[in-house]
């Protein structure tokens, strides 16, 4: 009986299967000129955190890149390519991240990954995707050493791995644009720095801190806080009585959130400023009601402002998901377009069919990829990086952030 | 130095939160000698107990009336869960070797932090936790937050609570006579499996407490905040004497202490700038842990027991 079952609905997936096929291929046969017959299907990987204390920004990821292929396929932009999506979860976490890079490696239809969040992730990843010349593009990695190599602080730049790009800034324009703003704009001149020693968090202090005692300004005390205890009444207690008048924070907002709470309740009154990894709406959350006037700078002019992002903006909201699209859903949808480019521009110097060796034409393609993307215009220089350096800083008013400020590093 | 009695304050309360919930660990050892690691959890959940009931009371329910009944849920929650773990994991491998349970708990750990990750609503990352309103107090040069407040009364009195009960009631010296010997108190009468239930139930309640005064200390409860509470919780009860209840809270505090300090001040040491800071606070909290093991084996207030014939 049990058998009889099995063969009947093997039976009925079979017929289901075929039938689908055949639609498929007649479908394909009215819609497209090419001749080629055959619809292919291209993969895109998304490798970011989808669970844990960082979801908030990796679902927006994930959702944005979703909406990108889902566009790319409504307006049928590269003739008989299917795009489809992969989204893989890596928990904030290198040795997640790495597995899922050889997952999607191994998958011949991938032909270019959006992610990861993490710059201590996509450390863990970028000789995986290099070896198989698979191209990268992250969203939201600022730390300067993936393009520039480890030794970029002292000018000596190398590009390590050529199938990495990424659409963010880096945090070598991050650190020194919020010291700028606090010095120049907001008059602080005492800064007490923060980090939680992770390869984003320290890196962006350390550029941070720099360029706040070229101006003149002083660091009067300095603190490394371990994200995953919540205790950080040690390193407050320091905070109050160095006499700071401004917190600045290397990390993200899961830490960030609590600190600037510990921070307000024991009576000082400070505002508290980090980078792009604080700038989500949980960190309000956390922070609770003393976060209001805490800063944080962001990758990019505000995405809701911008009039390249209205059509995003409208279409995000029409597609009905979950989650917002948060801090990198705009990097995020000119990462997966960027692909999509690459992947057309390959196709079209193939005679309209996707050519044998696709994953390393594509990845050339990405290089030299430009068009008007949700963020402006994306592009890529030597080392990966996304020619759009522009940064914004929001402020944090009522339970939410505003944008005070944009611009490109003076 | 001039911030010093703020840090010993900052570790007093950090050691005091450790100290409740080391109670359960060091119970629990006392007497069936597992180390139940699934304890952490069991203060996760008590946490999440607390959570959920602020979150049925209607809106703009004040803290005086919300906070003894989240107290309430939290206490159900964590010690159904305690007493539950005890009915169906470890009591059928209560004759089975002692690598078993620990295996057990350990898988228990996972389990339940897993459980409230899939099942609990929007506990993918960390839930806001409703605060006691109101300022912080200034003693002089120490600031004491309102949620903190809490902490500080909870700790001294669960403590004097648990000393009342283990030496004055029945259940409590049928409590000391099976940490003894758990045959010899069988054969005298006392309902060993009974004693041993209340074991639980007694550590899930204290980690109740602490679960609270986490929550309103940092202002949140997350599904991975029993990991490193608990670990740290663990140290705390071998620091104090596994099995001692007094050790437990002085081995909380001590290890508080230590944490609080060494973030603070190594850092100052001359030669020691990169071994300070908070990341390095738990090394040093476990090097004190291996230096007190080294010339105290049997841990600060423990007894050195010959091994049972």
């Amino acid at each position: 009986m049990r058998q009889r079952s099995l063969i009947a609905v093997t039976a009925a997936l079979a017929a289901g299967a075929l039938t689908l096929t055949a639609c498929g291929s007649r479908n394909d046969k009215a819609g497209s000129d090419t001749g080629d017959g055959g619809n292919t299907t291209v993969v895109i990987g998304v490798d970011a955190p989808l669970t844990g204390d960082l979801s908030a920004l990796g679902l927006g990821i994930k959702n944005s890149a979703d909406l990108a292929v889902k566009q790319a396929n409504e307006k049928k932009y590269v003739k008989g390519v299917t795009f489809k999506i992969q989204a893989l979860d890596d928990q904030a976490q290198a040795s997640s991240g790495q597995q899922n890079a050889t997952k999607l490696v191994a998958d011949k239809d991938v032909l270019g990954v959006v992610g990861p969040l993490n710059s201590s992730v996509s450390e863990s990843m970028q000789k995986v995707f290099d070896d198989a010349k698979l191209v990268q593009i992250s969203p939201a990695n600022t730390s300067p050493s993936l393009t520039q190599g480890p030794k970029w602080a002292t000018g000596e730049k190398v590009r390590t791995y050529k199938s990495y790009f990424r659409t963010a800034t880096t945090d070598a324009v991050q650190g020194p644009f919020a010291a700028q703003y606090l010095f120049n704009k907001a008059g602080k001149k005492k800064v007490f720095i923060i980090d939680d020693k992770k390869t984003y968090g320290a890196g962006l202090a350390g550029t941070f801190k720099g360029e706040f005692t070229k101006l003149g300004g002083q660091v009067v005390g300095e603190g490394h806080i371990d994200p995953e205890s919540k205790d950080f009444s040690a390193v407050v207690t320091q905070v109050k009585s160095s006499g700071a008048d401004v917190v600045y924070y290397g990390g993200e907002y899961p830490a960030a959130g609590p600190l600037s709470k510990q921070i307000k309740a024991s009576g000082t009154n400070i505002p508290l400023i980090g980078g792009d990894g604080i700038y989500d709406k949980k960190y309000v959350e956390l922070a609770g009601e003393g976060a209001a006037g805490d800063l944080a700078t962001s990758v990019g002019a505000p995405v809701e402002s911008l009039t390249s992002a209205k059509e995003f903006v409208a279409n995000y909201t029409k597609a009905a998901y979950k989650e917002p699209f948060s801090a990198y859903g705009g990097y995020s949808y000119d990462s997966a377009w960027a692909i999509i480019e690459a992947v057309k521009a390959a196709v079209d110097a193939n005679n309209g069919k996707l050519p044998a060796d696709a994953r390393a034409k594509v990845l050339a393609a990405v290089q030299t990829v430009t068009f008007d993307g949700v963020t402006g215009k994306v592009s890529f220089d030597e080392f990966g990086d996304a020619t759009n350096k522009q940064l914004t800083v929001y402020k944090v008013e009522g339970n939410d952030w505003k944008a005070v400020e944009s611009g490109t590093l003076g | 130095m001039h911030e010093l009695p703020q840090q010993l304050v900052n570790g007093l309360l950090l050691g005091s939160m450790y100290g409740l919930v080391a109670i359960g660990y060091t119970m629990v050892y006392g007497i069936v000698q597992l180390i139940n690691f699934a304890h952490g959890e069991i203060f996760m959940t008590g946490g999440f107990g607390a959570l959920t009931v602020w979150l049925m009371l209607p809106g703009g329910t004040t803290m005086w009336i919300a906070l003894p009944l989240m107290l309430i849920g939290a206490v159900i929650v964590a010690t159904l869960i305690a007493v539950g773990a005890e009915r169906f994991a470890y009591r059928p491998l209560r004759t089975a070797p002692r690598l078993a349970p620990l295996i057990t708990a350990i898988g228990l750990s996972l389990a339940l932090q897993q459980a409230v990750w899939a099942w609990y609503p929007d506990a993918k990352s960390s839930v806001v936790f409703p605060q006691i309103p109101g300022g912080p107090f200034n003693i002089g040069s120490v600031t004491i937050q309102t949620g903190d407040v809490f902490l500080l009364l909870a700790a001294p009195i669960s403590m004097a609570f648990l000393g009342f009960f283990v030496k004055k009631t029945r259940t409590g010296r049928g409590m000391q006579a099976t940490s003894q010997d758990p045959d010899t108190a069988k054969l005298m009468g006392i309902n060993t499996d009974r004693i041993i239930t209340v074991a639980f139930a007694l550590g899930a309640v204290f980690a109740a407490v602490g679960a609270v005064a986490y929550g309103l200390k940092y202002g949140e409860v997350n599904f991975k905040m029993g990991f490193l509470l608990g670990l740290k919780a663990f140290t705390a009860a071998v620091l104090g004497g596994i099995g001692n209840i007094y050790g437990a809270m002085i081995g909380g505090l001590v290890l508080g202490l230590a944490e609080t300090l060494t973030t603070a001040y190594v850092a100052d040491i001359p030669g020691f700038q990169q071994l300070g800071g908070q990341s390095w606070g738990n090394t040093w909290a476990f090097v004190l842990l291996i230096l007190v093991l080294l010339f105290r084996p049997q841990g600060l207030l423990g007894e050195r027991v010959a091994d049972r014939a």
